[in-house]
């Protein structure tokens, strides 16, 4: 690995000297942290990270290797990442290809050997913050300008970017190949059983229909939900809620995603029709905030995020405590919320909203990522409480 | 959920004295858990042996009773003290043990103590392997194969389903004692019959070997509501096979994918449920396949350990404070947490740098131990560093070793000579050098897979090490000119000491340290902050790195640097790490910031909470300075404390001063001249002070003229040791030579100190304070019970002395006052006497702590290092009330504990050479009871009834005429020596005779081992006949048989055994023994 200097700069004018990981050019985005200690690829697959320059606080990234096994959507959608040290090689029995070659091959400017905590700090005191990285001979100058010039998250609709095209059907059945259905790769090793928390609700014969809107969806949900026994239809963004309720389907999820809620007024119509309509919903991260703007709620940016795997989630009606993986620059504002909802899960570290439940209607939502990877899968009985809550054909 | 309110009094157990596997971890966490338990108003009742603790500083607990952990005297203290409930889970195996022990006695039910943390079925079902095994198999989690066998027959019938290699675990033993790994059936039969013979129970576990896996550590935190949190992920370097108290480890786990990472999350999810823990925290260990990552559970520990002390200062959570609040029944996220403040207790840390731990192990003090790494630890202590790269820790992590020349990774010349074959060899069968040999490797140009392919270290940290080695070579092929700023750079921040660079490039440490300043290269403090920087830290838990940004912040006031003493070591333990934390608790009380700097993760003075601010940094010049002068730039004076942490800071103290800092308490001029043999000698002949005579010599002809001079024996030793390392008592000039070819060869230009050995004297140490005002109060006079020529860490000791006349202990008071004046002492002070022939010397002066000031303190209630700290401040002992010498109420006696009972092949006779890793405390009304306790608290049970079996040499026969007089009035039968037991019937006491060792069958070796004897007295027979002795104190030591090797400590325990007939059951607090005497506070 040859290494090339190249550099960070942020939209207030302030520089981070490093050398290049991964591929060569300018990238520009919002720079967020992310404080997980494992999970580089699935994060950089994840699509709500769209638009973002991801900091790991961790300071040894790459060291196991990049596989398709791993990968939650078709490519890397980071717009760049950030590493204190880039592993030279991979060291890990499932490793297909050392983290750098995975960043070249996918386009993706990475940046190592700056202070990460540094910068860790700098946007937590101010907020997240727009950046620019450029490897080779770009000046910083050009860097602070492209930063600035970089539209910022609120009001982005960036899911039109990360949705599929078309729609597709998904389903892991006990005989399917290790290499699943859309080209979505499973793990079978690391396949969770579907838990038995999660008992399907009288009067469902078969294997229950689930529609998803692909908002920028992580496959995960997809291998979550298919193992523990749903059909899948998945739908792009845009999908009218017609359309959907065409499929005749058991339930409808919404996934997590890139951007700003607040911009997809197109996807909320939809979704108010939805639960007039009487479908069980189910959203998680941006399928949470969007759910709760058709009910009638807001949503705010936050200072910095919540991005990790070690957030402390406590659900209100049990009192448990859950770590749970999370991935978001918005959330719902507090009180926003009509008498009919009630909010089910507040996170531990900030009091924010982090799950609700309609009081009357089958909905439900949570802001983080139960179908973790990367992250703890404490929250894995959620897939369980939504497979109960499917209404009959 | 509030706490409990049931509970009103605890019982904390602690882990007794320090032994391998069992060190001052323990009193970390049982401090943390007193201090957790009484801010929650509960009262606490607290049993340890171990004075050097802070955990029995009486103010941490209500009742504080420093006795013998057995089941026998918990019993008498429960029974007085009625606690409501016992916390066993922060005192080690020993504190579990112990809990098993009082519940099946039917103790805890008939006082109705509950036991809190761990239930007792939690413990069997972790402790008891085949449960455990069942208990995996049961919830799917898959366990090497194994099964249980209670004689070598069984054990034998189940190596034939397990196959070999196998490994061999006594059950109920700590740290694997007795363990290891058989290749064949001959290697097979010896630990398995080895096994059997240590185990409490007669049980060893026949496992599968996993060697070569991967071996990762999950520490888990559990509370009553089921919420579960994994507060660090560990990694061993060295895989499978060897103890991970004798791996290099790293947190947080370095190789493992998420997916791999979050599989062993739920399977210590799953295991600690199913075994029951429900309150508190645990230590879980996997082996994974490396090629197909096959996971299995190797163990579980269903309490606190030195992996959750270690996981505690690498992540700052504070595992056994939290985990004593969960006991109570508090939830997690009700409990905050104290470094961000805003944030619950219920979330795993985030770390945004690398921890290594690399352990130490004391070897050189067994030269003919077994050093092979298997499964039973050997290690004595461990460094922890932390860095924001591996490489920057690992290097951090060799050098707080202080290793001297044999840390060297590269071009060290201690490997040089091996040949391939040999090489290849040595990384396969690992000892402690392994980590050195596998740099030897890399640099001879072996690959990565090769290395690999022999050690099953991951690749990972091998081409860690590699590009470490080719920054090192380039080094060295760059020679002596001035290093380019971005390669100094790029060095320094991997973890390249100045003087490291130095000695690869051929400049001096000085040069470079002047390059780095040049290059702009500026040395940053990070903090730790359980978060990666997500919330703002408010506890300033520092380390450093080559960055920009510094988190330091160093405040406007005065302060004081207190200089830890590393990792643990034979010689230099936790008595240097409790005076550190004294300092530090009367430095805050006296309204000084205190700053500590230490590299042991086991000590409570790397709390967070011990010191103002913490540096957990190599305790080097180059380290400590870069502190020093980052708290300088707070604008306040920075002075610094040395006298506290044994060598390790001494060490450094004249290059401190020279560079200008000021060091509080005695000058480093003063602490130079005790150190310095000649002007030492000087001073004392000015003073018409005794003392031996003595002389230094560099070479064997200096050494025949001193010898010759000053008359034979001869004690000789290298300068500036501790722990007697290289001390030797010499009888004629053949030996001499031998000696000083062997240190002449090892450090060349190094003065050999030779002293005239005061045979058959008593030797005495004497603690002191002194302030600036020439005021001396001498904390307490202890007479070793062993005579002169065993160093005094391995002698038992006595406080008050009750063998020395008025006469006598009024010269010793006489001469510590005028010395103390002499030599400017302001702050402690410890000097060993001799008496011969009526005639008083000195033997040694140290001005700084020793390892008997916190037994001392223990004893008379007078903390003396706080009051030390405050007189190096500048107050009198006048004004802290301190004016007479201090008294003591009740008989104390000090009793070493020693590992030779890990170590194969190393004779048990003691000599000048430290050699114990720990010391108990016994506590009486008269010598005899005090001395009976200690020796029972060090594990030494003195037998009631039996035969004792009696062979001395002519030298002693005359002295042992009176003990085995009063073991045959105790009721003892007497067993003897051919020639021994004549002597003995000559004077009307008739004895067995038994074979020696040599002279035929069944001998003495063979009566031990079928158990036919209960106390053995031995005094060395002279070099003929050493064998045949050693063989027979080995086999009294694996059969538990008390082996007396000195006639004072033989008329001692003849003491105690009278004394136990008595009231052996007499407890008392330590509180009740100050309220006897007018303490001082």
């Amino acid at each position: 690995m040859t290494l090339r200097c190249a550099r960070l700069a942020l939209e207030d004018g302030s520089c981070f000297e490093g050398v290049g990981c991964g591929a060569e050019g300018v990238t520009s985005g919002e720079v967020v942290f992310n404080t997980s200690m494992t999970g580089y690829q699935e994060i950089l697959t994840d699509p709500s990270y769209a638009g973002q320059i991801v900091t790991m606080t961790c300071p040894e990234v790459g060291n196991y290797g990049t596989t398709a096994l791993d990968a939650e959507s078709r490519r890397p959608f980071v717009a760049g990442f950030i590493v204190r040290e880039c592993s030279p090689v991979a060291s890990n029995w499932r490793s297909a290809a050392p983290l750098h070659d995975f960043l070249r091959a996918h386009h993706i400017v990475a940046l190592a050997g700056i202070d990460t905590r540094a910068l860790t700090r700098r946007l937590r005191a101010g907020g997240v913050l727009r950046g620019a990285i450029g490897t080779g001979d770009v000046s910083v100058g050009t860097l602070v300008e492209r930063a600035r010039q970089t539209p910022p998250m609120e009001g982005a609709d960036l899911v039109r970017t990360v949705t599929c095209a078309e729609p597709f059907a998904f389903a892991l059945s006990p005989d399917a190949p290790v290499h699943g259905e859309a080209g979505i790769a499973t793990d079978r090793e690391f396949l969770l059983p579907g838990r038995s928390s999660g008992a399907p609700s009288p009067g469902l014969a078969g294997r229950p229909l689930v529609a998803a809107y692909d908002f920028g969806m992580k496959w995960n949900i997809l291998r979550r939900l298919a193992a523990c026994g749903c059909a899948l239809k998945v739908f792009p963004a845009a999908t009218p809620a017609a359309e959907i309720l065409e499929a005749r389907p058991n339930g409808v999820f919404l996934s997590n995603g890139p951007g700003d809620p607040a911009a997809l007024p197109y996807v909320v119509a939809n979704l108010r029709a939805l639960i007039e309509a009487g479908v069980p919903l189910f959203g998680i991260c941006l399928g949470h905030q969007l759910l709760a703007l058709a009910l009638g709620g807001r949503t705010f940016k936050l200072k910095f995020g919540h991005r990790g795997g070690n957030h402390p989630v406590k659900d209100l009606e049990t009192g448990r405590v859950e770590m749970t993986s999370q991935n978001h620059g918005f959330a719902v504002e507090a009180g926003s919320l009509p008498p009919d909802v009630r909010v089910t899960h507040e996170s531990l570290y900030d009091k924010t909203i982090e799950g609700l439940r309609h009081r009357e209607r089958p909905v439900f939502s949570v802001q983080y990522h139960p179908e973790a990877s990367p992250g703890p899968h404490d929250a894995d009985y959620l897939f369980g409480r939504f497979l109960s809550s499917l209404r009959p054909d | 959920m509030p706490r409990r309110t049931d509970l009103r009094r605890v019982l904390v157990i602690g882990s007794g004295p320090i032994v391998i596997g069992q060190a001052c971890e323990f009193d970390y966490s049982g401090t943390q858990a007193c201090k957790a338990l009484r801010a929650e108003g509960l009262e606490i009742v607290l049993v340890n042996s171990n004075p050097a603790t802070i955990m029995t500083d009486p103010e941490l607990a209500d009742r504080t009773y420093v006795e013998p952990l057995t089941v026998e005297t918990l019993s008498v203290i429960i029974e007085r003290e009625r606690p409501d409930a016992l916390l066993p889970t922060v005192g080690g195996q020993t504190a579990l043990n112990l809990a098993v022990g009082l519940a099946e006695a039917g103790v805890l039910d008939r006082f109705g103590v509950e036991l809190i943390g761990a239930s007792l079925e939690a413990i069997k079902v972790a402790e008891d392997r085949l449960l455990f095994r069942q208990a995996m198999t049961s919830i799917g989690i898959d366990v090497p194969d194994s099964g249980a066998a209670h004689s070598l027959d069984e054990a034998l019938a189940l190596v034939k389903v397990v196959g070999f290699p196998a490994i061999i675990r006594p059950s109920f033993t700590l740290g694997g004692v007795g363990g290891g790994v058989a290749y064949n059936l001959d290697e097979f039969r010896a630990l398995s019959s080895r096994g059997l013979s240590m185990s409490p129970v007669r049980q060893v576990l026949v496992e599968q070997s996993v060697l070569g896996w991967k071996e990762y550590e999950l520490e888990v935190m559990r509370d009553v509501a089921d919420n579960f949190v994994v507060v660090c992920s560990i990694e061993n370097i060295d895989p499978m096979g060897i103890h991970t108290g004798d791996s290099i480890t790293v947190a947080p786990a370095m190789t493992l994918s998420d997916k791999e990472y979050q599989r062993l999350r739920d399977l210590a999810r799953r295991i600690i449920s199913r075994v029951g823990v429900e309150t508190g925290g645990a230590n879980i260990q996997f082996a994974v396949n490396p090629a197909d990552g096959r996971v299995v559970a190797i163990e579980m520990n269903p309490r606190v350990s030195r992996s959750s002390a270690l996981a505690s200062k690498a992540t700052g959570f504070p595992i056994a404070k939290i985990a004593a609040k969960l006991a109570l029944g508090y939830h997690l996220d009700e409990i905050p947490n104290d470094i961000t403040r805003v944030t619950p207790a219920s979330f795993e840390p985030s770390i945004d740098y690398v921890v290594v731990k690399v352990p130490r192990w004391n070897f050189e003090k067994f030269p003919d131990a077994d050093r092979t790494l298997t499964t039973q630890m050997k290690s004595v202590g461990e460094a922890m560093a932390i860095g924001c790269t591996f490489k920057e820790a690992f290097l951090k992590g060799l050098r707080s070793l202080e290793l001297g020349r044999s840390a060297w990774l590269w071009r060290s010349g201690w490997e040089d000579d091996e040949g391939e074959e040999l090489l290849a060899r040595r990384l396969l069968v690992a000892d402690e050098r392994r980590i050195w040999r596998v740099f030897s490797a890399l640099e001879r140009g072996w690959s990565v897979d090769r290395i690999h392919d022999i050690t099953k270290i991951d690749r990972w940290f091998l081409v860690q090490f590699e590009e470490l080695t080719a920054m090192a070579l380039m080094l060295k092929a760059h020679g002596r000119g001035a290093i380019a700023p971005d390669v100094l750079g790029r060095l320094k921040r991997a973890g390249f000491s100045d003087q490291e660079i130095g000695r690869l490039s051929g400049r001096d440490e000085a040069a470079v340290t002047s390059d780095v300043r040049g290059a702009g290269l500026r040395r940053a403090y990070k903090r730790i902050d359980t978060c990666a920087a997500e919330f703002e830290s408010f506890t300033p838990y520092l380390y450093s790195t080559f960055a920009d940004e510094c988190e330091a912040a160093p405040t406007a006031r005065d302060k004081v640097v207190i200089l830890g003493s590393g990792p643990n070591r034979i010689g230099q333990g936790i008595e240097f790490d409790y005076c550190c934390c004294h300092a530090a608790f009367a430095l805050r009380e006296e309204g000084v910031e205190t700053v500590m700097v230490n590299c042991n993760p086991e000590t409570v003075s790397t709390d967070y909470d011990t010191a103002d601010r913490l540096y957990f940094e190599p305790l080097t010049l180059e380290d400590v300075m870069a502190i020093i002068e980052r708290e300088r730039q707070g604008g306040g004076a920075v002075s610094c404390l040395v006298q506290f942490g044994g060598q390790t800071p001494l060490k450094l103290a004249l290059a401190l001063h020279q560079a200008g800092v000021p060091l509080i308490g005695t000058s480093a001029d003063s602490i130079d001249l005790a150190e310095d043999r000649k002007r030492f000698s000087a001073l004392l002949s000015r003073l018409e002070i005794n003392q031996p005579a003595s002389g230094t010599a560099t070479s064997r002809d200096e050494a025949r003229e001193v010898a010759a001079s000053i008359g034979f024996p001869v004690v000789v030793r290298p300068s500036y040791v501790l722990g007697g390392r290289g001390m030797a008592i010499v009888y004629e000039q053949a030996a001499l030579d031998r000696y000083m070819r062997g240190a002449v060869d090892a450090s060349p230009g190094h003065p050999v100190l030779i002293d005239r050995f005061l045979e058959d004297a008593f030797e005495l140490d004497v603690d002191a304070v002194a302030d600036a005002t020439g005021a001396v109060v001498i904390g307490g006079i202890m007479e070793h019970i062993e005579e002169a020529g065993i160093h005094s860490g391995d002698s038992s000791c006595v406080l008050p002395s009750y063998l020395v006349a008025e006469r006598h202990l009024e010269t010793i008071r006489d001469w510590t006052r005028r010395i103390a004046r002499a030599l400017g002492v302001v702050g402690l002070m410890n000097i060993q006497f001799a008496i011969r022939d009526d005639v008083v010397y000195v033997l040694e002066v140290n001005p700084r702590a020793s390892r008997t000031v916190p037994f001392l303190s223990k004893a008379t209630g007078v903390p003396l290092a706080k009051a030390a700290a405050r007189v190096m401040l500048g107050r009198t002992l006048a004004d802290l009330g301190l004016v007479d010498d201090l008294p003591v109420t009740g008989v104390f006696v000090k009793t070493p504990v020693f590992p030779f009972v890990r170590f194969q092949g190393v004779d048990i006779l003691l000599g000048p050479e430290m050699k114990s890793t720990g010391e108990a405390m016994g506590c009486g009304a008269t010598f005899g009871v005090a001395f009976a306790k200690a020796q029972s608290a060090a594990g030494q049970t003195l037998p009631d009834r039996g035969t004792a079996f009696i062979s001395v040499n002519d030298h002693d026969k005359p002295t042992t005429l009176p003990i085995a007089r009063e073991l045959a009035a105790l009721g003892f039968t007497l067993a003897a020596t051919r020639g021994t037991a004549a002597f003995l019937a000559a004077h009307g006491l008739p004895a067995d005779v038994i074979y020696k060792v040599n002279e035929g069958r069944p001998n003495i070796a063979d009566e031990v081992v079928n158990g036919r004897i209960s106390l053995v007295i031995n005094t060395p027979l002279g070099r003929a006949s050493f064998f045949d002795d050693r063989a027979l104190r080995r086999a009294a030591m694996m059969h538990g048989v008390p082996c007396i090797t000195t006639l004072t400590g033989a008329a001692a325990a003849v003491s105690a055994i009278r004394a136990m007939r008595t009231d052996v059951s007499a407890v008392r607090a330590l509180q009740d023994y100050y309220a006897g005497s007018a303490g001082h506070s």
